[in-house]
């Protein structure tokens, strides 16, 4: 929702904050997810994470979140899907050159970093996305990372 | 009877440079350079082409060949660039992530280089509802930064974005654009300085018509240090009157025009003679400017216009591109084989 996705953008720090603390509690309980085993845990974890991220972030479930360098605005909503930065075509009051009732996603994610410990990693040039991790859980993913567990197909984080 | 045509052995790249091409080569030895964007036809008739080469050649160091700019369709970047290489001409071919997916792309810089393409500029692209197909399906699958990233890996490290191995790379010298004028301004220059890191040796920005942004924009930018890892082209253009001003600040992405330039436009007795001296005070204005290395001019269907303006502001110092003149007389003498 948009209402709430600016809400994000102007809490990102907290929103951080609370993030972190939450990829550690899961970090803590990787042991326990990989003897349940995280192929039968995809679909369950993806009915939690879906929804939430929808609410907060209109999340689209590209399965490689990005929101920790993009000030907790999701690039995903951008219309061409840019993860980058703004394109040149901003318009003057900050609002989307294809969608001009909407505030660019950029220009949020700008304001957002400012607001968050780690914001300057918006300098950080993304990968284009791998497009077969669309709709899979991004919370497994890092676990499974972070506790070196074997992952063929990368994600960054968020 | 089929005819294998025997290429020109390969124009070696000078040690420092990463292609063979004449923008790298100004650049690098630290002359303003100057290129200028020829409006792709709509037909297929390759004279339509080189009529307007002929003009801008005399006056640029590169010719940039648009890839459907403003979501409008037009000959294509790549079908131009082979044109021009084939005549001699130095063109900088833009691709746009709005068209084509990655498999696409990297298959049209491996073509375009094997063609002669030096320059390639990396854009995002303008979206599709700017044009005239606006129910076209928007691809972005790469952006532009990630454009940058996937050529220059093609170039250096031989491989595509899957990997797999490119046996003879491009050997293109890699540029992208930048808006300085559109918001969020402070991000812009760290921007800047992403698609440096990505891959970007030059920039060409948007349209410039407010010199003190500029100037905001290059101080950061100098601060940074970019002007030193990258070459900045500043874009500049004539405006045709001042109701063309107006439609153009509403209806093209991106491109900011100051009230005061619409109010000076609209005093003017001949509009269009002012737009022209206005983008000539603008050009010399920019050359003024630590840390722009050249300009590129940009006219909608007027490459007379553009060629006027950059030899009338003395921005060439006495150069003459001839750009099309040196490889012109090189093509007569390739061999054939049966």
């Amino acid at each position: 929702m948009y209402a709430v996705r600016q809400w994000s953008v102007r809490n990102a720090g907290r929103l951080e904050r609370l993030y972190h603390a939450f990829a550690g509690v899961l970090t803590l309980l990787g042991p326990l997810l990989a003897r349940i085993g995280y192929a039968r845990l995809e679909g369950p974890m993806v009915a939690i994470e879906r929804p939430l991220k929808s609410l907060l972030f209109d999340c689209r479930m590209c399965g490689r979140c990005v929101l920790s360098a993009t000030g907790m605005s999701c690039p995903m909503n951008c219309p061409k899907s840019l993860r980058n930065g703004p394109c040149g075509g901003v318009r003057a009051n900050g609002h989307c050159e294809v969608k001009p009732e909407m505030r660019c996603v950029w220009a949020a994610a700008w304001d957002g970093a400012q607001r968050m410990r780690e914001g300057a990693a918006i300098s950080t040039v993304q990968a284009p996305l791998d497009h077969r991790l669309a709709g899979s859980s991004l919370w497994l993913r890092v676990t499974r990372e972070a506790t070196g567990v074997a992952e063929t197909m990368g994600g960054s984080g968020a | 009877m089929n005819r294998f045509v025997e290429p020109d052995p390969p124009t070696p790249v000078p040690s420092g440079h990463v292609s063979a091409g004449r923008l790298e080569r100004v650049l690098r030895a630290g002359k303003f350079a100057v290129t200028a964007e020829l409006n792709p036809p709509d037909s297929a008739d390759p004279r339509d082409v080189f009529e307007r080469a002929l003009v801008l050649g005399e006056v640029c160091d590169a010719i940039n060949a648009t890839d459907a700019s403003g979501a409008n369709t037009h000959m294509s970047s790549v079908g131009i660039c082979a044109l021009l290489t084939g005549a001699g001409y130095a063109p900088v071919m833009q691709i746009s992530c709005r068209d084509r997916n990655r498999i696409a792309i990297q298959g049209d810089v491996l073509g375009a280089a094997a063609m002669g393409v030096c320059n390639i500029l990396c854009l995002t692209g303008d979206g599709v509802q700017a044009g005239d197909q606006p129910g076209a399906k928007p691809v972005f699958d790469l952006d532009s930064i990630s454009l940058l990233e996937t050529i220059r890996a093609m170039r250096d490290e031989r491989r595509f974005l899957s990997g797999r191995a490119i046996t003879v790379p491009p050997r293109v010298f890699l540029g992208a654009a930048s808006n300085p004028f559109a918001p969020p301004y402070d991000f812009r220059p760290l921007r800047l300085a992403k698609k440096i890191a990505a891959g970007a040796r030059f920039v060409q920005t948007q349209y410039c018509f407010d010199i003190p942004l500029l100037t905001r924009f290059m101080a950061r930018a100098r601060e940074l240090g970019l002007h030193e890892r990258c070459f900045i082209l500043v874009g500049v253009g004539p405006l045709a009157s001042a109701r063309a001003a107006r439609w153009i600040r509403s209806n093209v992405p991106g491109i900011h025009i100051p009230d005061a330039v619409i109010a000076r436009l609209e005093g003017a007795a001949k509009q269009k003679l002012e737009g022209k001296r206005l983008c000539i005070e603008m050009i010399q204005q920019i050359r003024e400017i630590e840390g722009v290395a050249g300009v590129h001019v940009m006219a909608y269907r007027q490459e007379e216009l553009v060629s006027e303006i950059i030899v009338d502001s003395g921005v060439l110092r006495g150069r003459r591109p001839r750009n099309g003149v040196a490889r012109a007389g090189n093509r007569q003498k390739s061999r054939t084989k049966t």
